[in-house]
């Protein structure tokens, strides 16, 4: 958390909700109860992630969505400091990672990675999902950050 | 069975461009720098402007031909194109476009052309203004992840990482657009010279790229004249004949959330066997390269996927004095490019790839008879093209 909010970033920032179609509905679904749910087709048992209307892998239509646990490592990251939004204009530095899951195909989620933004960030490194409600936003919606393992 | 390929049917015969302005600063509409370009293209071919019979664009440009047709009394209208997906990365597919089309028969004298004010329309290197997102921007909006600066770091980090690459490489790259940029008078960075301690010194962007690692925002328009091969003989400058063009990008590199199977990539690795198959040259063969700069991790990919040199080599090859013209082993961005001329989306990269084959850049090198385009990196599709000499047609 940055020292001076209760989240990560300022409040301000887009609010994210699912598409009119409905695509990614199931997981921000999810991450209000706090879990971590994505795609993964009934077909093949392949994962998918961000979410689509059909499985690359076998192209079949019936894809589920399936919990998985909040636990990755960091595949890439960046560090980013000047503002390109009027509610970040004092949020820099900050810490972006993109992780991977290897306990569902290696897919890919983006978040922040808490703690010391300037601290050194280590590709390889394991991380642990994070939860950030934002309950009075509206909509309500709810974030995944990751914190390194212990 | 007949090879298909537009090799040496087509070339420019006309380049045109405004002046160029910092973003916001035109003191022309858009519509009307369009206009400007256009007409100093077919001024420069020596082609009455109602011979225009088509037009082809990329990035979802504004200026729509219709428009433009009527706007220029057109007596007929043969063909009207634009090349999907946002950023750079159409600038050579929309020249492949209009060769296409003129090979195929569709029209005989086409227009590719991009135009920019941001002063009039909105600026890119900026975040949305709304007060929700959904579809893939929901997946990195919120954690501050917007701008294509933000959204192309990890990706260059990524390779970075991979192959050990140091920030040396990235800071060659940047300097050489700014050197060049110091001989080009039209350049917008020209009297701005950049040295490597002001590189060291500038602020971060975002990790891994420095102030100087990212394009400008300009404003001003460029615009290229394509003709067939043969009319282009007669006309008034030594024709840049096409080569070959290739466009797309690798398997699911567009896979939403930064799931592309290749994240560490320009997005070209199958698109330049394709384009050096298509011109039947290899990068041996060039003389002279113009890649497109939105960050410059993303020139650093497109040099190791169009096979300059390997990518445990980057630091090695990646020195200034490899990049400079007239004498280096790979003079790069020779008018200054998206970094130090003018972020004209990259178009203005092709007018220097012509320049470079007429012999008339600012900076020039000897005996130019292959001239290459890199558009667009990161992104997708992407495309590039080689330009070529009467010599290796």
């Amino acid at each position: 958390m940055s020292p001076a909010g209760k989240y990560y970033l300022p409040e301000g920032l887009p609010a994210p909700v699912p598409e009119p179609d409905g695509l990614s509905a199931p997981y921000w679904e999810g991450t209000r109860r706090g879990e971590l749910i994505i795609q993964r087709c009934r077909a093949c048992r392949g994962w998918q992630w961000g979410p689509e209307w059909i499985c690359h892998a076998c192209l079949s239509f019936d894809l589920g969505w399936e919990r998985v646990e909040g636990r990755g490592r960091i595949y890439s990251w960046e560090r980013s400091w000047h503002p390109v939004h009027p509610a970040l204009k004092e949020a820099g530095p900050y810490a972006v990672v993109l992780v991977e899951l290897p306990a569902a195909g290696n897919v890919r989620m983006i978040g922040n990675l808490l703690g010391d933004p300037r601290a050194p960030i280590d590709v390889g490194a394991e991380v642990t999902a994070v939860f950030e409600p934002h309950d009075d936003a509206k909509p309500p919606f709810t974030l995944v950050h990751w914190r390194r393992a212990d | 069975m007949s090879t298909r390929t537009i090799r040496g049917q087509v070339a420019i015969a006309g380049i045109g461009e405004t002046a160029y302005y910092k973003h916001g600063q035109a003191p022309e509409p858009e519509f009307k720098l369009a206009l400007m370009a256009i007409l100093n293209a077919c001024e420069d071919a020596g082609i009455p402007p109602r011979e225009i019979d088509g037009f082809a664009s990329y990035s979802n440009d504004r200026n729509d031909p219709s428009r433009l047709a009527a706007a220029l009394g057109l007596p007929d209208l043969k063909f009207s194109n634009m090349q999907w997906g946002g950023g750079g990365g159409g600038g050579a597919g929309a020249v492949g476009n209009a060769a296409a089309a003129i090979a195929a028969g569709y029209a005989d004298c086409i227009v590719v052309f991009r135009a920019l004010a941001q002063g009039q329309f909105a600026r890119f290197g900026q975040g949305p203004r709304v007060a929700t997102i959904s579809g893939d921007a929901a997946f990195t909006t919120p954690y501050g992840v917007m701008s294509p600066g933000q959204r192309y770091a990890m990706r260059a980090m990524r390779f970075m990482h991979e192959h050990k690459v140091d920030r040396s490489a990235l800071r060659a790259i940047a300097l050489a657009s700014y050197h060049h940029a110091q001989a080009n008078p039209r350049a917008v960075m020209h009297g701005r010279p950049l040295t490597a301690e002001a590189y060291d010194a500038s602020r971060w962007i975002v990790e891994p790229f420095r102030l100087f690692d990212c394009c400008m925002e300009n404003d001003g328009a460029a615009a290229l004249v394509l003709v067939s091969a043969e009319r282009a003989r007669d006309l008034r400058h030594r024709p840049a004949y096409l080569l070959g063009v290739a466009q797309g990008s690798e398997y699911r590199n567009g896979a939403p959330s930064h799931n592309a199977p290749l994240y560490g990539t320009s997005s070209f690795t199958t698109v330049a066997p394709r384009l050096y198959a298509m011109a039947g040259v290899g990068p041996k063969d060039v003389d002279v390269l113009q890649s497109y700069e939105n960050f410059t991790g993303g020139v650093l990919m497109s040099l190791v996927e169009h096979g300059f040199f390997p990518p445990e080599a980057s630091n090695e090859f990646l020195v200034l004095d490899n990049l400079l013209a007239p004498g280096g082993s790979l003079p790069l961005n020779t008018s200054g490019g998206n970094l130090a001329e003018c972020y004209m989306h990259g178009l203005e990269l092709q007018l220097e790839a012509v320049r470079q084959l007429r012999g008339t850049s600012t900076s020039q090198v000897p005996d130019v008879d292959v001239s290459m385009v890199i558009s667009g990196p990161m992104v997708t599709p992407v495309s590039s093209l080689i330009l070529g000499s009467a010599a290796t047609r």
